[in-house]
């Protein structure tokens, strides 16, 4: 029986703590797309995206009107284009990105991602290609992301692409430094990728999937934070039980979503992604729920402890709503797109030493994060380094997304818009990092057990 | 407190619920569009939260003349004339997030 009082709820939860669906990303593979003529490569590829995803903006606006929650992103990822585009005869891969910009935009979706690289082990030619062409691509679109995986648990860290990875953001961010930086935003560095994952910037769709799929990323730190509210001084057993009641109700509406986007596109269910993503929006935040635990500020002592527990609630309340879980899956705390984090960095409680603690226990890692702009490539590596190993060590996805704004330092403020927010620069330890960046190599893949 | 209708999801149910300030003559208006076109009320709930007059209506568009969405911009307006929020939602999304089974 449907009480007025589920009705109301579920209404509060939409118009007054921002539940939405975040995003409902098709998945796409351009495996059959390849072929040794650039040009031809290209028109298949576009050809591919624009037929696979002709409808997916409607459908997601449909099915957001009927039900009336919003849907806030419709979005695409594709093969990693470096397996795709290997075989071909073209130089580097900007033409690919140009072509993916250009179907993304004739499909009206908000971003495309896949402009990837897997290299935890090595380059291919086709990798070193993609590599090289990730900044120029970057700053010349507007809808492509680019993600590169150099770690994992069961391959070591590939040091010599962590390496490169850090000249890589420092050309990007100085190709687009008229909009501060911004292209940086659009290119992730990974250990443990996930081929499954809905979110971007680090969507792409694994060799693994079938031919297309659609998954769901759902959100809701709102309606976690107004829900925790409820039980103010009450033990931790009480505040994981309702978080987990919590992600259950709005994980089922991504699964409900998603099912019906599956339906109506005649396309596979993917998986529902249950990640608690923040906006810059007033009541939309991460650190807000942290707090509301009893932390005087996020980045407070406790707050690593804080975060533990509503990952793993989030997860253990979402798996039960759900059919299919993938993806990221745990509580997402990019600084600049969550206005608590925001407000923490810029009162000082919050440091990068912090976040970096703290995505030892949450998905994914240090998400968009503007560093002075004099940072050099090998300390952004450094940085990369030390997260891949996070991730490989602990078996789970880390990732950087680091944007050094240049002509900006500790005390400047960033702007970047809309659900990127802003971004006040954070303090980056200047001892150097150089010598150990020039080393290269791989760095072993870790034992499994002994795991003290 | 809940809606004696328990029918077979066979066509789309859509709950309809109507939030604002109590006055006379909403929930009137409400029925009064549904009447106008074919759109069949199967319960109607209303309770009074804060001082804020709450109501929910569960109807069924299998004999209407009229698409949801059309409905929805109908119910919008109505709404902005009496100073209420009108919403009118496929009732999937309420059995999701609070039925198992």
């Amino acid at each position: 029986m449907l009480t007025i009082q589920d009705v109301l709820e579920t209404n509060q939860m939409i118009q007054k703590n921002n539940l939405d669906v975040r995003t409902i990303t098709m998945g796409i593979s351009l495996l059959d797309c390849c072929s040794s003529d650039g040009k031809t490569l290209c028109r298949n590829i576009y050809d591919k995206i624009t037929s696979y995803g002709e409808h997916l903006v409607e459908t997601g606006n449909a099915i957001g009107s009927e039900f009336g929650v919003p849907i806030i992103n419709k979005r695409v990822s594709v093969t990693p284009i470096s397996l795709v585009a290997g075989a071909s005869d073209l130089k580097n891969y900007v033409e690919v990105a140009k072509t993916l910009d250009k179907a993304a935009k004739e499909i009206g979706i908000d971003f495309i991602g896949g402009f990837s690289a897997l290299v935890e082990r090595g380059f291919t030619d086709g990798d070193r290609r993609l590599i090289d062409s990730i900044a120029e691509s970057l700053a010349c679109t507007d809808l492509v992301c680019s993600s590169v995986a150099v770690g994992s648990t069961k391959a070591g860290i590939n040091m010599d692409a962590v390496a490169e990875m850090g000249r890589v953001y420092k050309e990007l961010a100085e190709l687009t430094k008229e909009q501060d930086a911004l292209g940086c935003a659009k290119l992730v560095v990974f250990s443990n990728a996930v081929e499954d994952n809905p979110f971007m910037a680090g969507a792409f769709h694994g060799v693994t999937n079938g031919d297309s799929c659609v998954s769901v990323g759902v959100s809701g730190p709102g309606v976690v934070k107004k829900a925790l509210e409820n039980v103010q001084g009450q033990p931790f057993d009480v505040v994981a039980e309702t978080i987990k009641k919590t992600a259950f109700k709005i994980t089922r509406v991504g699964q409900l979503v998603a099912m019906e986007a599956s339906k109506r596109l005649h396309v596979p269910f993917g998986i529902i992604d249950l990640s608690l993503a923040p906006t810059p929006a007033v009541g939309d935040s991460v650190a807000a729920i942290l707090e509301e635990m009893g932390l005087e500020s996020c980045g407070a002592h406790g707050t690593t402890a804080a975060l533990a527990l509503l990952n793993d609630a989030v997860k253990k309340g979402g798996l039960m709503a759900s059919s299919r879980v993938g993806g990221l899956s745990g509580a997402f705390i990019p600084v600049s797109e969550d206005k608590g984090m925001l407000e923490a960095v810029g009162r000082g409680s919050l440091s990068l030493e912090k976040l970096e603690a703290m995505t030892c226990v949450c998905s994914v890692g240090l998400d968009m994060i503007a560093i002075p702009g004099n940072t050099s490539a090998a300390t952004i590596s450094a940085i990369i380094a030390d997260e891949a190993a996070i991730g490989m060590i602990n078996n789970k996805t880390t990732a950087v997304r680091v944007i050094p704004v240049p002509g900006k330092d500790v005390g400047d403020t960033v702007e970047f818009g809309g659900l990127l927010g802003y971004c006040p620069i954070i303090n980056v330890n200047t001892y150097k990092s150089d010598a150990f960046i020039a080393r290269g190599g791989r760095i072993p893949a870790p034992m499994r057990s002994l795991t003290n | 407190m809940e809606f004696e209708y328990e029918g077979v999801l066979l066509s789309m149910k859509v709950v309809i619920t109507v939030v604002g300030v109590d006055r006379t003559g909403i929930i009137a208006a409400v029925s009064q569009i549904m009447s106008e076109h074919k759109v069949n009320i199967l319960t109607i709930n209303q309770v009074i939260l804060d001082g804020i007059f709450n109501m929910a209506m569960i109807v069924d568009l299998e004999e209407a003349s009229i698409s949801l969405d059309k409905l929805q911009e109908l119910l919008k307006e109505k709404g902005d004339a009496l100073g209420v929020e009108i919403r009118a939602q496929n009732r999937k999304i309420f059995d999701a997030m609070h039925r198992i089974g």
